[in-house]
């Protein structure tokens, strides 16, 4: 227990410190343990009894069992949103992570003007994505206004609809999202890759491995952590997209027809638009759920090679 | 040759003769360049006029302040930049303050339930906001918090990441500093406040630039419980000013510029700060 018992003739003093000490940690844990329960725990359990009624804010909430999950099964525009949500992660995830390791591998090596470059590709994680999005929406728009579609005029290529398009507009939603988070996965990568010895370098070198062998064997399996919690914690950010989406394409959010809706829009618009509280509820279980089987997959997955 | 002999021995063994380096060096620097064209371009057209919108150029020919002035002279901008700083610092003190108390109640005493309490505190990171921003919004109707600065406050006052971050920080005090701390008659709050907390200084600017970040740029939860323009926060506000602006490009991109601009000083003056505590995150978190 504490050390202050272990002091020679502090039997007495050690046995009523270590009793203080006790009354000290649940007095330190009194006001936490009520936030953790009221604004954590009771929210959980009540999102998920609420999962279960027809509740709307206009009538009294009444127990309907599993129908608004077997509603979202049979509603055409969940399998959508599911489908997006999840275009989201596969597409953002590999490509993000693809980018920046290529990013953090060569910055690593640079001094010159180290910190000047990692800065440049760290600025845009200090932005605020809804202004962000609006820079975005501009850039996407036609001829004369968008700046994209200038360049490619420019250069003799023809325009792109981008926003305007039912295949394009999840990729240019997902671009942004992309160009925010590189920054913080190039430096967390930079960190993985300076906490790998040097040792193990230089003795591949001596042994004369190939430098893409070295990236093979010694430096991708050293860095398993760093790339196991940027997975994990990539995944999250984009199954969880909203912001981009809701102000990119402000006047229909989702849009066009649906093709960039996420899971976080649908309940955000069933329970703050409709006001369909239950409904949303059980959204939002499903999203939980969801969030829950990726990460386990990827730490079972990632852990076994 | 002398800045070579200085080099440390990695970056010799690294890259030293490597032919690419140069190459590599340059594309290194022309995406960075790439990563910055958005926040120039946003920038530039802050400074023109509705004429030189289009011209697509990204130094302005007769750059000005005056959509500036226009923009701030109703003042709904720096009501919301006020809200967004009041919220976010209020939030990130609380976090500071809370998680790292319960971080070091979990990391330096011993008492029955401490391992439950810190599992449960831990479950609540797999949780996502989004299932608990209906009870939140109910929660806030129910109390009258809706269209108030602790309504948008509440949920994020303590966080079970920072708990996390900071426990992990704590562990690595001595306990011999504190024990010192209690010889000297010290009670546990001043030994945690006085002797502790000055010890793990760079986990707590790491938890305070990440509270900070995550609360100034916030979105969702404030969208939900703000229905007056007074309350709204400034990601909300751009959000709401933007749409009413329709297609004057050249005011959006200077209300987008002035909720961006801030954060960029505070990097500008603190980089080796935020960049060391987002390594520290990152690696203990």
């Amino acid at each position: 227990m504490s050390t202050a018992r272990a002091k020679p003739g502090g039997l007495w003093n050690g046995l009523s410190l270590s009793h203080k000490r006790v009354v000290w940690a649940w007095t330190f844990l009194a006001v936490p343990i009520l936030f953790y329960s009221v604004i954590r725990f009771w929210p959980t359990l009540q999102a998920i009894g609420l999962s279960f009624t027809n509740w709307n804010l206009m009538r009294p909430a009444s127990f309907v069992g599993l129908e608004n999950y077997t509603r979202l099964v049979q509603d055409p525009l969940f399998w959508q949103v599911f489908r997006n949500t999840f275009l989201y992660l596969i597409i953002g995830t590999p490509i993000s992570l693809l980018i920046s390791f290529a990013i953090a591998y060569y910055l690593d090596r640079v001094r010159f003007m180290h910190g000047f470059i990692r800065a440049l590709y760290f600025l845009p994680f200090l932005t605020t994505a809804a202004a962000m999005a609006w820079v975005w929406r501009w850039f996407y728009q036609p001829v004369p206004i968008g700046v994209i579609n200038g360049f490619l005029t420019w250069a003799g290529l023809p325009q792109q609809p981008f926003l305007r398009s039912t295949t394009q507009a999840l990729p240019a939603i997902l671009a942004p999202a992309i160009w925010a988070g590189l920054g913080f996965q190039v430096i967390i990568f930079i960190a993985g890759l300076r906490a790998i010895p040097t040792s193990y370098y230089e003795a591949a070198r001596i042994d004369g491995v190939s430098e893409f062998a070295i990236l093979r064997r010694i430096t991708l399996p050293l860095l398993k952590p760093t790339l196991v919690f940027l997975i994990v914690f990539s995944s999250i950010g984009f199954l969880r997209i909203f912001d981009q989406v809701y102000n990119i394409n402000f006047n229909d959010p989702g849009g066009p027809l649906n093709t960039t809706k996420p899971l976080v829009m649908m309940i955000y618009q069933t329970a703050f638009k409709s006001f369909d509280m239950g409904y949303a509820a059980a959204q939002t279980v499903v999203l939980f759920a969801i969030l829950l089987a990726v990460s386990l997959i990827q730490l079972r997955v990632l852990k076994d090679r | 040759m002398a800045p070579q002999i200085t080099l440390s021995g990695r970056s010799m063994a690294r890259g030293a003769f490597r032919p690419g380096r140069i190459v590599a060096w340059t594309l290194l620097l022309i995406g960075g360049l790439v990563m910055v064209t958005p926040l120039l371009f946003m920038l530039s057209t802050s400074l023109k006029d509705a004429s030189q919108v289009y011209d697509l150029k990204l130094i302005p020919e007769s750059p000005s302040f005056d959509n500036y002035w226009t923009v701030l002279s109703d003042g709904r901008f720096l009501r919301w930049f006020i809200n967004s700083l009041v919220i976010a610092v209020t939030v990130t003190l609380s976090n500071v303050f809370f998680d790292s108390l319960v971080g070091y109640t979990l990391a330096k005493f011993q008492f029955r339930g401490r391992y439950v309490i810190f599992i449960a505190i831990l479950s609540t990171l797999m949780i996502p906001t989004e299932m608990l921003v209906i009870p939140w919004y109910l929660m806030a109707s129910t109390f009258g918090w809706v269209d108030t600065y602790w309504g948008i406050m509440f949920p994020g006052m303590m966080t079970a990441f920072g708990t996390f971050l900071m426990k992990q920080f704590f562990e690595t005090v001595p306990d011999e500093f504190l024990e010192a701390a209690r010889v000297d008659g010290l009670n546990e709050f001043t030994i945690w406040w006085r002797v502790a907390m000055p010890l793990v200084t760079p986990a707590l600017s790491a938890l305070a630039i990440f509270t900070f970040l995550g609360n100034w740029t916030a979105f969702f939860w404030p969208l939900i419980v703000t229905n007056s323009r007074e309350l709204y926060t400034l990601p909300v506000g751009l959000s709401s000013f933007a749409v009413e602006q329709a297609i004057q490009w050249e005011m959006i991109m200077t209300g987008a510029s002035l909720a961006t601009i801030p954060t960029l000083i505070v990097f500008l003056l603190l980089q080796r700060y935020i960049v060391r505590g987002v390594m520290l995150a990152g690696l203990k978190g």
